[in-house]
């Protein structure tokens, strides 16, 4: 390998130490002439409010015009992949689910179809455990939906929009909570169902949010919609066709903003969404006011939703029936969050030993997954979530790759800005909702 | 620029990798006298990837007839056809990967416009082409999808789809960056996840995980890819 051209390294008894000095700053600056020659080179991030997380942006600039935009990712690289393999099938939705931290469930339940494909139990799923799948996923999407409605208000100097939209969201994560134990981070859904059942309370608060949320929907749409700032900052900014979206790879809202209706929830249904009646929006225009008002309407969209499973919602097991690879602990949500159900550590510990033994046989060592590979794909508010897992026969997941849309949408940030003004690049790389959890894993 | 391969990748840092042996002997990662269960004898061998005779059934069958009708040179660059759990599976020779996407892509009728994913697998111990990438397509017109696979040693080289696949660029770029795989023709064949002067390639099944072992009320745990488990 030659030597980095950048950043000089040498041995020392404590290890390598590299030496950045930036020394050709001067030469670089020097040589250009400040009257003929107005390019500046400018770098976005990775500590910026307008990059979701940490991107960072090489922008250059000929006056307020980008000529080249270079987005730089890795900076919240977690090894997420990697650690799956030395933790055992079950164990993978913790990881997974902290990779796109605004959609947590959506990760989840990608990874855990994707298990269960590859033990061949897809269809003995069951329907409850379905329903409530889709019914949180959707909960989910309208929370990062109004996230990315709060940054992006925010980014385009509607500070109000921000506060608004992270107090909605604020009452799907009680929903969350209430369920699972945990606004975030979840590991609610398992590969084989789901970790326990909704208790009455959170079916309440979802019946109450369905009425709640769209009145304040309106509100907000009727506040940003009809600004005119608004209206500059969004309409006409970030073009990006059908042709565009689909040689970089982007799915989601950004595909259908621009005419697709490209959504995995009507084309490969999973997790019995053909059953479910909704409409795919789209929009023609394929710029940042489209995709505001393709998310929009999908959140109204995914209320639908919530509102069909809610009442498909019937009594049943939340797990598939075969114990060798369901959860043998009913759990129970405590003061500390979740955890073994008492009624089950009482029997576990006091009357059946055989319960006791295939307790700890399934917890630390888990199920064996037959080899072979599988890649599944679910529509996440950003776009297409897939997961390619690859199994060995063991109790580890040999390889677990999650193609993110964040991504896989970020690629797309120099097509739709080079050419444009500064100002733009923000609109339109919020328009592509990136997060960085999921982009980095 | 030619880039030349490194070995071994990754040894030089932290722990010495607990690489699984192959086939897989015993149960819970040790060996000699440590393990006092009697399941150190065991044995679990690793499968061979075999063939699928025709008919594959499903679109499975169209596909690779098309294929077959619009690439002449079919026999020689398709090394076998895999058809599990419900997905096809073409296993190709990696010089052959672009024509074959080329007209994955184009023919009238596969039509596999977008590229979805692309990821790689390190078999290791498999045999000398152990490293694996994977091509995701989707077909939106026909709505099916279908996986390529090619498998190149450790320095070997894969000819890049980005000429027809522009979104494959920064995710075969992560596979260079966790595998170490070598994509011909690329644009701009940097890491994208690691930083730029790291070592080795993370994902490979030879590189250690890392971590330190932590202190829980005086029992010390070793870190994950030491620890007794069950495989």
């Amino acid at each position: 390998m030659t030597q980095s051209g950048y950043a000089s390294e040498r041995e020392t008894t404590e290890g390598r130490v590299f030496t950045v000095t930036g020394g050709d700053w001067d030469t670089v600056t020097g040589s250009i002439d400040p009257l003929s020659n107005e390019k500046i080179v400018v770098n976005m991030g990775p500590q910026h409010p307008s990059t979701h997380g940490v991107l960072r942006l090489v922008l250059e600039l000929e006056g307020e015009t980008v000529t080249e935009v270079r987005p730089v990712v890795g900076y919240l690289h977690t090894g997420i992949e990697k650690n799956l393999e030395y933790r055992n099938w079950t164990q993978g939705t913790t990881f997974v689910t902290r990779a796109d931290y605004l959609a947590p469930l959506f990760n989840e339940a990608g990874y855990c179809l994707a298990v269960e494909k590859l033990l061949g139990i897809t269809d003995q799923i069951t329907e409850r455990a379905n329903t409530i799948r889709v019914l949180f996923m959707e909960l989910n999407r309208i929370s990062s939906h109004l996230v990315w409605l709060a940054t992006t208000g925010m980014e385009l100097g509607a500070i109000s929009m921000m506060l608004y939209g992270f107090r909605e969201r604020e009452y799907i994560l009680d929903i969350f909570e209430e369920t699972s134990g945990l606004r975030m981070n979840h590991a609610y859904f398992r590969p084989g169902g789901v970790a326990q059942d909704v208790p009455e309370s959170a079916i309440k608060k979802i019946r109450d949010f369905l009425v709640y949320l769209p009145k304040k929907l309106k509100e907000y749409e009727d506040m940003l919609s009809g600004q005119i700032i608004w209206q500059e900052r969004t309409k006409g900014v970030a073009v990006l066709d059908v042709t565009g979206c689909l040689a970089m790879g982007v799915t989601g809202p950004v595909l259908r903003a621009s005419g697709l209706a490209w959504d995995l929830r009507k084309t490969m249904p999973y997790c019995g969404y053909e059953d479910y009646e909704f409409d795919v929006p789209t929009a023609t225009t394929a710029d940042v006011w489209g995709r505001y008002q393709v998310r929009l309407a999908e959140i109204r969209e995914s209320l639908k939703i919530v509102e069909q499973a809610l009442d498909r919602l019937r009594p049943g097991p939340i797990f598939v029936a075969d114990k060798k690879i369901a959860w043998p602990a009913q759990l129970a949500v405590g003061l500390d969050g979740m955890g073994n159900s008492l009624e089950h550590v009482a029997k576990i510990m006091g009357q059946s030993m055989e319960s006791l033994i295939h307790h700890f046989k399934l917890v630390t060592e888990g199920f064996r997954v037959p080899p072979g590979q599988v890649y599944v794909a679910i529509e996440h508010p950003r776009g297409e979530l897939g997961v390619h897992a690859v199994s060995d026969g063991g109790t580890h997941p040999y390889r677990v790759h999650m193609r993110d849309p964040s991504f896989v949408n970020l690629q797309a940030i120099p097509a739709m800005a080079e050419g444009a003004l500064l100002a733009d690049v923000i609109a339109g790389g919020a328009s592509l909702d990136p997060v960085m959890g999921g982009c980095d894993r | 620029m030619s880039i030349e391969p490194t070995s071994p990748e990754g040894a030089n840092l932290g722990a010495p990798a607990q690489v699984p042996s192959s086939p897989q002997k015993g149960m819970f990662g040790i060996t000699g006298t440590g393990d006092v269960s009697g399941f150190g004898g065991l044995v679990r061998p690793r499968h061979e990837v075999v063939g699928t005779p025709k008919p594959y059934g499903g679109y499975f069958d169209e596909v690779t007839d098309a294929l077959e009708e619009a690439y002449p040179g079919f026999a020689d660059a398709i090394e076998k056809v895999v058809v599990d759990r419900d997905e096809l599976t073409l296993h190709i020779v990696p010089e052959r990967l672009a024509e074959v996407a080329q007209i994955m892509r184009d023919d009238e009728s596969l039509r596999f416009e977008l590229c979805s994913s692309v990821s790689g697998v390190d078999y290791l111990n498999s045999d000398a082409r152990r490293l694996h990438v994977t091509y995701h397509l989707a077909s939106m017109t026909y709505r099916r999808r279908v996986r390529l696979e090619v498998a190149v040693p450790v320095g070997g080289s894969v000819p890049t789809v980005t000429s027809v696949y522009p979104t494959a660029d920064w995710q075969e770029r992560e596979t260079y960056d966790m595998f170490g795989v070598i994509f011909t023709g690329h644009p701009n064949l940097t890491r994208v996840l690691m930083p730029d002067d790291w070592e080795g390639h993370p994902q490979r099944k030879d590189y250690p995980l890392g971590g330190v072992p932590v202190e829980y009320k005086g029992a010390e745990i070793p870190p994950p890819d030491q620890r007794r488990v069950y495989q």
